[in-house]
């Protein structure tokens, strides 16, 4: 046998594939930039027509013994539920399409690039798209006097973790789905999780073992997250709702890479 | 260039149970030639293209790429193999240039680089008007010739081609033929799949035929016909139904006899003196034709099948 005649080693240097592949979705979404809009335009729509709207006959409002306008309260819920909403339609129906209907992640792995490339690339694109969402969010927040402190930066970060624990969750039961009817499985947890997880109204509201229902799902610690960096009002509780939302992503990001693995190299 | 002993692939199905793809075949490719997999879908050529392209395990025995090993060094392979599969995956989201642009990207190509060979390559599968297109609005024709030009960005040594030109008009079948040939002359070596007897005769140095997961026979074109085959065929075409019995009258006639749903070959090195044995044994067949034994003869032989249901 003949000397190996290729370089043992990927052409690429590490995370450099990642780079291209978010490259890649930066292209093609460079000429659909009105796209962009819409995905902006959602929470604003919320805010002014719930938050200012119907706020307007809500008065007084109790959050952690303090009184604040509804407006307030649900601002940092509608910042939250986007990133939610963003990360959901990017990791499921995008990915769906580029998996079975596109073959685009097949012709991926015929060159040097790994399904973890495809996995990171995928979940980084949409956290980069959620990020300009969430900032120009949190400018309207601002400029509407809905902020108070400067713990409010970090909700920027926050919404990220929030997009990450979905996007990789999300994206890893795409990979079981075989139709466009299993998405009706993904609505019907969507928009309850999206209506009752403190977005609109406090926790309070629930009692008994519905309240710590509520209270374990991912959703509710991210509004919670955001509503207590916008508002100022941090506690032990806010830690706790990083470790959750870290966890959940690292777990969906080693599911899904394990799961493009069987599908895609077979 | 490749090499492989033994090499297995199986799957198992959505019923559990496990299927046998590749059932131990023996391939060993040289640099610079064509070479080819010959038989009917379901033969395993498939199965073993994507082994070769490093994107599907191995189940079992020894397979070399460019004297590696695809299991651990799946993207160092890669990065000099082109692929051209049998469905076209191209980027629907990009346009003509850009498909090029990005998948030469990914093989680390740095940009300048990539747009020159990306502007090369248009010119070389005739696309360059088309740069600016939309990769949904091309005909078939031409999104295989793009698919062609993208599996040759990173100048690979090894170019596969599942299927290359099926379910393309005989115009555009021309057109790719062609390309590949001035690729062969530019030293890339070329592994091609096909269930075309013609296509293989064309393209390929070398081939094997494929069956059932194993390899059934192996040579060139020529060598495989003289080996498998008689210099001519004649066909003889009679009434519906008559097949059967009339084979039995002419079964003398040649070296061998194949009956099939729609006519009887027979197998000799000179067909019209067959044709003039058969009418004067006073057989009056609807239609004849004496021809050169193909690649098609050689597959029902060793398989008793013809290659194209």
């Amino acid at each position: 046998m003949s000397a190996p005649a290729v370089p043992a080693g990927s052409p690429l240097r590490p995370w450099e594939g990642t780079r291209l592949l978010v490259l890649r979705n930066y292209v093609t979404y460079r000429r659909q930039w009105k796209l962009f809009a819409t995905g902006f335009l959602e929470p604003v729509f919320y805010l002014f027509s719930i938050g200012i709207g119907v706020g307007k006959l809500i008065h007084a409002f109790e959050l952690n013994g303090h009184s604040i306008p509804y407006a307030e309260f649900v601002a940092p819920g509608m910042l939250a539920a986007s990133a939610f909403n963003g990360a959901l339609l990017d990791s499921t129906f995008n990915v769906f399409f580029k998996l079975k209907y596109e073959k685009l992640y097949d012709q991926m792995l015929a060159t040097p690039l790994t399904t973890s490339d495809v996995a990171r690339g995928e979940i980084i694109w949409g956290q980069l798209r959620g990020a300009s969402y969430s900032v120009a969010f949190l400018l309207v927040m601002w400029a509407l006097g809905l902020v108070h402190s400067w713990w409010a930066v970090l909700a920027l970060p926050a919404t990220l973790l929030i997009g990450f624990a979905f996007s990789a969750v999300c994206m890893g039961l795409t990979t079981w789905m075989t139709s466009w009817q299993d998405f009706e499985k993904i609505t019907l947890v969507q928009l309850p999780m999206f209506l009752f997880s403190g977005t609109f109204f406090p926790v309070s509201r629930f009692h008994g073992v519905l309240r710590w229902v509520v209270e374990c799902t991912p959703l509710y610690r991210g509004v919670v997250l955001c509503r207590e960096l916008t508002t100022g009002a941090l506690s032990w509780e806010s830690g706790v709702s990083v470790v959750y939302l870290v966890v959940m992503g690292l777990i969906g990001l080693v599911v899904v890479r394990r799961r493009l693995d069987i599908l895609l190299l077979t | 260039m490749i090499h492989a002993r033994d090499l297995r692939k199986s799957f198992t199905d959505k019923a559990g149970h496990v299927v046998e793809a590749v059932r131990g075949i023996d391939i060993d490719v040289r640099r610079g030639e064509a070479f080819g997999f010959l038989g009917p879908n379901g033969a395993g050529k498939s199965s073993t293209m994507r082994m070769i392209a490093a994107v599907s395990p191995v189940s079992g025995g020894e397979l070399r790429i460019l004297g590696r090993d695809p299991a651990e060094h799946g993207p160092a392979i890669r990065s000099r193999l082109g692929v051209c599969p049998q469905e076209d995956t191209l980027d629907n989201e990009l346009n003509v240039f850009d498909n090029l642009y990005i998948y030469g990207r990914y093989f680390g190509i740095p940009k300048r680089e990539v747009r020159e060979r990306a502007e090369e390559l248009l010119e070389f599968v005739q696309l360059t008007d088309k740069r600016s297109a939309k990769v949904e609005g091309l005909s078939g024709g031409m999104k295989r010739r793009l698919t062609i030009a993208r599996s040759l960005i990173n100048r690979p040594e090894i170019l596969l081609l599942d299927e290359p030109t099926t379910g393309l008009d005989p115009q555009a079948r021309h057109i790719l033929w062609d390309r590949l040939f001035r690729l062969k002359q530019q030293g890339v070596t070329l592994v091609i799949t096909t269930h075309y007897m013609d296509e293989a005769e064309q393209l390929c140095d070398r081939l094997v035929v494929m069956d059932r997961g194993v390899i059934a026979a192996e040579g060139s074109p020529l060598e495989l016909i003289r080996a498998h085959s008689t210099r001519e065929v004649s066909e003889l075409r009679f009434p519906v139904g008559d097949h059967e019995a009339t084979a039995e009258k002419v079964a003398d006639l040649g070296e061998r006899v194949e009956v099939l749903p729609d006519r009887i070959l027979v197998y000799s090195d000179d067909g019209e003196h067959v044709l003039e044995q058969v009418h004067d044994r006073g057989l009056r067949p609807i239609a004849t034709l004496v021809r050169r034994s193909t690649l098609e003869d050689v597959f029902l032989r060793l398989t008793g099948r013809t290659l194209v249901d």
